[in-house]
């Protein structure tokens, strides 16, 4: 059963997101519907998987994603996490995703301490999340990466749980660009529900506007998310 | 003298003609301060004197430019002007682009900020710019900044330019803008004061255009965004430190104003959703000279007066006077003109984006521009007086003594490399030169994804957007000057600055159809600047009309020198290009192997003003290359119609290096080697290295190339077959000895990183 459409997957918008509507974009292109969720609304309007997007939320004052992340569609995104709704931080929302504590760790300054936009060559380390299961085992794929809060830092235990339990989800390839630990460019949380990573799957779905396609997969992997565990990840 | 609680009403004007008023320090001539007693009958309060001498100066009134930018006007024909929804004068020009879509687009200055401050100068270069666009009503979609900087190696160009990038890097990724291009440019002219442009592009369906103005007595006036505080207010300190003498200790801000890019971005949000609702009956930034200009030009340009109640303005700092507050540049403010009806809507909108709005003021019956603190009248002015009817110069124009001397000094008595060693040995270096390497160091920085329609960006000729995802229409832009080629002939400088940036948008599939530009120029006063100035503009104007697309705007930045010494004529030409369908564009760079390379025109033996001539001899003079814009018409023509029959799989133009520049790039762009004989009858070395214009390099199909070539001769345009992309990861020029792409990559990519921050993290 392909009921790809079925699926209603939520974009978040803070007052300082930049690439909600790529998120939406993409979501559309994977063939699912995409919801526009309000920072300022705790209603999650019955989406069936959430995206917070990159940006600078509040414009990253304090620290990137602090303030965003005690907003009341957060708490909502928490709950609904903890029920195992697929929930996917790009950039900035994964930023916020550790700083609301679904993921470990936290990301900070950039090693060279300049922003980098660049394509980037990424392993798909997990195939097996919620949001990974269309790519196969140890995929290569060019994504572009654009932060300059990118370092993925944590201590060395979260580092060696992550490692054992095979929640680094996408790890660097051909260098690394912030000095993240490990290579990691993204993770997962322990029920491979909510992941996070830095490059930004939306801008690689179109070989006209991106280096590659490789991106879709991500959107399209949480659609078959969805099919497969309807009811368990819906919010209410 | 003056005690330091008096409120300088226009009452107190009137009653106190001899009252001294430090109208020199304000930057006021004599005369011209005479003129503003005489339009007001009376001498000018504190807050009207601030605001005569803010639109008065060079940066607002464009008083010594103004009798020669009038020439863009003679020469606009109705032809060019068809397309054409709003020209020089508004914030930004528009164009009408088909499909219902128009787009709006400018170049701005912020150099003395830039020198003085780099990363907040280019930071709010970026939100300035950004502002006219919305004033237009329109969507911002791309940016892009031509810089340019001292030597690069010079120590202080270490500070200028990593600030430069990291202030539009900072502001501009925030704001969700891809920067698609623009220019890094270094020569020693700029030493002490750097090009810091700002382009902006907007999109817009064409109903929705918003003109600067406040029609209808009895609107309202909204001020909305960032409080006002004492930032940027510049000159005018001196009436504050006059008047407010006895109250010493208060905080003086820097002059250059800070930005917050957060507060822009939202600002953008809120406006485009009051411009959707239909709120907004007319709309204006505040930028330079802040509420001052803000308000004159909004009534200025509408049907009635304005009564603005100053003491309504929310302030971020205690005690300011109303001349501070009416020159504060405090960034990210807009000012709109509401229906009363709508104010309440208006409102709403601003508070869900968190937005501060305040009405400060009505339209008014009459033609007086009146404003008010804590109901004392401080300012009562014929509006078109601050705002359009400004003092104009005709400063005298002398073609400079040395230029003579400049045009005899011809390159051709420079060294040329003379064995295939030394040929290809100049090409490593030309590749590795500041002038020539690669651009990755600066638009890394830069976000060049968000918004997910950036089809072309940096390394590209142009850069490109699509604004129209259902009928994939797009837009192309590209900016461009070669200064060297200004300063030996203005003229001929600024058509060639117009033709390269044509040319360049052509090369991506777009057909050219407006200019603006950003005219950086040496002290009017000086009158072989002003020569300057008034050739380029006329070679400009004069271009336009021969290529059939107008001038929709632009920016004058005037008393740009390093030391005593003006830089070099920089008008930076910006052309925009539309493109009926995106999947249709050029990329640059060498991919499918097979694929046969063309170079496209002619090449002759010009090198004055080459950059050969000033990376390998540090030579400026002679002559600059010929121009042709009849040629770039044929080359623009054949490259459109490559685009559309598909047969045109890469192209590149020439300009900086030449073919030899051109060749590496579309190797290490494209990811692929060449094979390449050089055409017959030229020496090798002028067949790589001269810089003649209109030419283009292309690769086509094999099964394409028939053609291609007969539509390159329906055009007279001269095409020769000089080579194959090639497999192998080398580039191959008949007689010398191969150039390996990583050799060349190293070369082209290494000179940025060791000069301004070592090697990029993981390369």
């Amino acid at each position: 059963m392909t009921s790809a459409s079925s699926g209603r997957i939520g974009v978040i918008t803070f007052p300082g997101s930049l690439d909600d509507v790529d998120a939406a974009r993409a979501v559309r292109y994977a063939g699912a519907d995409p919801v526009g969720l309000w920072h300022a609304d705790d209603d999650l309007l019955g989406v069936d998987a959430v995206i917070v997007p990159g940006g600078f939320s509040y414009g990253d004052y304090l620290r990137a994603g602090a303030i965003a992340s005690h907003q009341p569609v957060l708490r909502s995104v928490i709950e609904a996490a903890h029920r195992g709704m697929p929930v996917l931080g790009i950039c900035n929302g994964f930023q916020i995703l550790c700083e609301a504590g679904l993921l470990p760790g936290a990301l900070v300054r950039n090693a060279g301490l300049h922003f980098v936009c660049r394509d980037q060559w990424l392993r798909v380390d997990n195939v097996a999340t919620a949001w990974t299961t269309r790519f196969e085992p140890d995929a290569e794929i060019l994504v572009p990466l654009k932060s300059g809060e990118g370092r993925y830092v944590a201590d060395s235990a979260t580092l060696a749980q992550l490692e054992d339990d095979g929640r680094v989800v996408f790890r660097f390839l051909g260098g690394n660009p912030n000095g993240a630990a490990n290579d990691i460019a993204g993770i997962a949380s322990a029920d491979g529900r909510v992941v996070g990573l830095m490059p930004h799957p939306e801008h690689a779905v179109d070989r006209l506007t991106g280096p590659s396609e490789d991106g879709l997969h991500v959107f399209g992997s949480a659609l078959d998310a969805l099919v497969s565990q309807p009811e368990a990840f819906t919010a209410t | 003298m003056t005690t330091t609680d008096a409120l300088d009403t226009v009452t107190r004007a009137a009653s106190s003609p001899d009252h001294p008023q430090p109208y020199r320090e304000l930057g006021l001539a004599d005369d011209e301060y005479a003129r503003i007693r005489d339009i007001l009958g009376r001498r000018p309060t504190e807050a009207e004197l601030a605001m005569y001498s803010v639109m008065w100066s060079e940066h607002c009134s464009y008083k010594s430019s103004k009798v020669h930018l009038r020439y863009f006007g003679e020469t606009t024909t109705p032809a060019m002007r068809e397309t054409m929804l709003a020209g020089i004068g508004e914030n930004a020009g528009v164009v009408d682009v088909g499909d219902g879509w128009a787009v709006t687009f400018k170049l701005e200055s912020h150099n003395h900020p830039s020198y003085v401050e780099p990363h907040q100068g280019a930071a709010t270069g970026v939100g300035g710019i950004v502002r006219d666009i919305m004033a237009m009503g329109a969507r911002p979609v791309a940016v892009g900044d031509p810089l340019r900087f001292g030597p690069a190696e010079a120590i202080d160009t270490q500070r200028v330019l990593p600030g430069v990038v990291s202030g539009i890097g900072g502001y501009g990724n925030c704001l969700g803008l891809p920067n698609i291009g623009g220019e890094v440019v270094f020569d020693p002219s700029y030493a002490g004061n750097p090009l810091v442009n700002a382009l902006c592009v907007g999109a817009l369906r064409a109903e929705d255009l918003h003109l600067a103005h406040a029609s209808g007595a009895g609107n309202k006036i909204v001020l909305f965004g960032a409080s006002t505080g004492l930032d940027g207010i510049g000159g005018v300190s001196v009436l504050a430190s006059e008047s407010f003498s006895g109250e010493t200790g208060r905080k003086k801000l820097p002059s250059v104003q800070v930005g917050d890019p957060f507060t822009e971005k939202v600002l953008i949000e809120c406006c485009l959703e009051l411009f959707n609702a239909g709120l907004v009956v007319g709309i204006q930034d505040l930028g330079g000279a802040g509420l001052s200009c803000a308000t004159s030009e909004l009534a200025s340009a509408g049907d009635g007066g304005m009564h603005v109640t100053l003491e309504a303005v929310p302030l971020r700092a205690a005690g300011m006077t109303p001349a501070e507050i009416l020159s504060s540049e405090s960034q990210e403010r807009m000012c709109a003109v509401v229906t009363p009806s709508d104010v309440g809507d208006f409102m709403a909108v601003c508070r869900k984006w968190d937005v501060t709005a305040t009405v400060i003021g009505e339209v008014t019956e009459g033609e007086r521009l009146v404003i008010s603190w804590h109901g004392d009248t401080v300012v009562d002015v014929p509006p078109r007086t601050v705002a359009h009817e400004g003092p104009v110069y005709q400063r005298p124009v002398q073609r400079p003594s040395t230029q003579d001397a400049l045009q005899e000094s011809t390159p051709e008595g420079l060294a040329r490399p003379a064995t295939p060693d030394a040929i290809r040995d100049t090409v490593l270096r030309m590749a590795a030169s500041p002038n020539l390497c690669s651009r990755a160091w600066v638009t890394d920085q830069y976000d060049r994804y968000v918004r997910g329609d950036t089809v072309l960006a940096q390394p590209a000729d142009a850069g490109m957007v699509r604004i129209d995802e259902r009928t994939h229409r797009g837009i192309a832009v590209a900016t461009d000057c070669n200064a060297r080629f200004c300063a030996l002939d203005p003229y001929t400088g600024a058509q060639l600055a117009l033709a390269e940036a044509y040319r360049n948008v052509a090369v991506s599939g777009a057909t050219p159809v407006a200019v603006t530009d950003c005219l950086n120029f040496g002290a009017p006063t000086d009158p072989g600047v002003m020569w300057q100035f008034s050739q380029a503009v006329r070679g400009l104007a004069d271009g336009c009309a021969q290529l059939g697309i107008p001038v929709t705007g632009g920016n004058v930045s005037f008393y740009n020198s390093t030391g005593d010494t003006a830089i070099l004529p920089t008008p930076v030409v910006g052309v925009l290009g539309v493109i009926d369908d995106v999947r249709r564009r050029i990329r640059p760079g060498f991919t499918a192997a097979g694929d046969a390379i063309y170079l496209l025109g002619e090449t002759g033996d010009e090198f004055g003003g080459s950059e050969w001539a000033h990376e390998v001899h540090g030579h400026l003079g002679g002559r600059p290359p010929a121009v042709d814009l009849g040629r770039e018409q044929a080359l623009a023509g054949a490259l459109a119609a490559g685009s559309l029959a598909g047969t045109v799989s890469g192209a590149h133009d020439l300009s900086d290096g030449g073919l030899a520049q051109a060749l590496v790039e579309s190797c290490l762009i494209g990811g692929a080697g060449a094979r390449i004989a050089l055409p017959d009858g030229l020496d090798p070395f002028v067949a790589m290295f001269s810089e003649s214009a209109g030419r283009a390099l292309v690769t086509v199909a094999p099964a394409a190339e028939d053609r291609f070539v007969a539509c390159c001769e329906e055009r007279d345009l001269p095409s020769v077959r000089i080579g194959t992309v090639d497999p192998d990861p080398e580039l191959t020029i008949e007689g010398l000895a191969p150039l390996r792409l990583d050799e060349l990559r190293a070369a082209w990519e290494g000179t940025l990183p060791a000069l301004f921050g070592g090697p990029r993290p993981g390369a």
